[in-house]
């Protein structure tokens, strides 16, 4: 069972019933690593112009996203975040749509986020974690999963 | 042999991917080197092969027998037949 409670705390694992489309849940995403000053406004900017001009390079799998731009973007810290959406919204990701699990993340440069990123991936590619994650339906559940210590499990 | 990762910005999926692609070269016993990029930064002479996801695969300027395209980049069971079918194939 992998462990992303390091790099998660209670202010950023969002869930919400609905968002307006793809952008707001990626402004949504961004909000508690703006707050602790993980990244910039330009950061947040940026992603959504990327998906503009070259398309959804963030949508990895079917439902899930992964927002990210590149350390000289506005990324000032390692960060991490993640929203589940109650009603998934299209980004224009052909097969992987619609989307409602959003892991967004910054990094400073291109090595600190290794750690991090490993750990991601094992949750991702963990099918019952991703399974109860997207059954998930309130932020309890959200942080039952994702804080829960390796132990529990 | 080197295999390289990519995509489109050489920090978040090519990162994963070049994780799981070691997970995979360990569990079917090859062994080569595995790296990451961006899209942006590589050229043929680079690797051997290059591992990535369809939605760059079109865009890059790679020769078709260099490159394995994957639909989902996470899902590890559709990288080993890739991998596996690659290997067989060379």
């Amino acid at each position: 069972m992998s462990n992303l409670s390091k790099w998660l705390n209670e202010e950023k694992i969002q869930y919400l019933e609905n968002v307006s489309d793809w952008k707001e849940a990626i402004q949504v995403a961004g909000r508690p690593l703006l707050n602790e000053g993980a990244i910039s406004q330009q950061y947040i900017d940026v992603i959504i112009q990327q998906k503009e001009d070259i398309g959804p390079y963030f949508v990895i799998a079917p439902r899930i996203a992964m927002p990210h731009a590149r350390p000289e973007q506005g990324a000032q810290k390692l960060g991490l975040s993640i929203v589940k959406l109650g009603h998934a919204v299209k980004f224009d990701a052909d097969e992987n749509d619609p989307v409602d699990a959003i892991f967004m993340f910054s990094a400073p440069d291109s090595n600190s986020h290794i750690e991090m990123i490993s750990q991601l991936a094992e949750v991702l590619s963990d099918d019952e974690t991703m399974g109860r994650l997207f059954n998930a339906g309130s932020k309890e559940e959200l942080s039952a999963i994702l804080l829960a210590d390796k132990a529990v499990n | 042999m080197k295999i390289m990762a990519v995509c489109g910005s050489g920090l978040g999926s090519s990162f994963m991917m070049e994780m799981n692609i070691k997970k995979v070269l360990k569990a079917i016993e090859i062994t080569a080197d595995v790296e990451h990029s961006d899209l942006g930064s590589v050229t043929p002479d680079v690797a051997d092969v290059f591992v990535m996801g369809k939605d760059i695969a079109y865009s890059a300027n790679l020769p078709e027998d260099k490159v394995i395209i994957i639909n989902n980049i996470i899902d590890i069971k559709e990288l080993e037949l890739k991998i596996r079918e690659y290997f067989n194939k060379a």
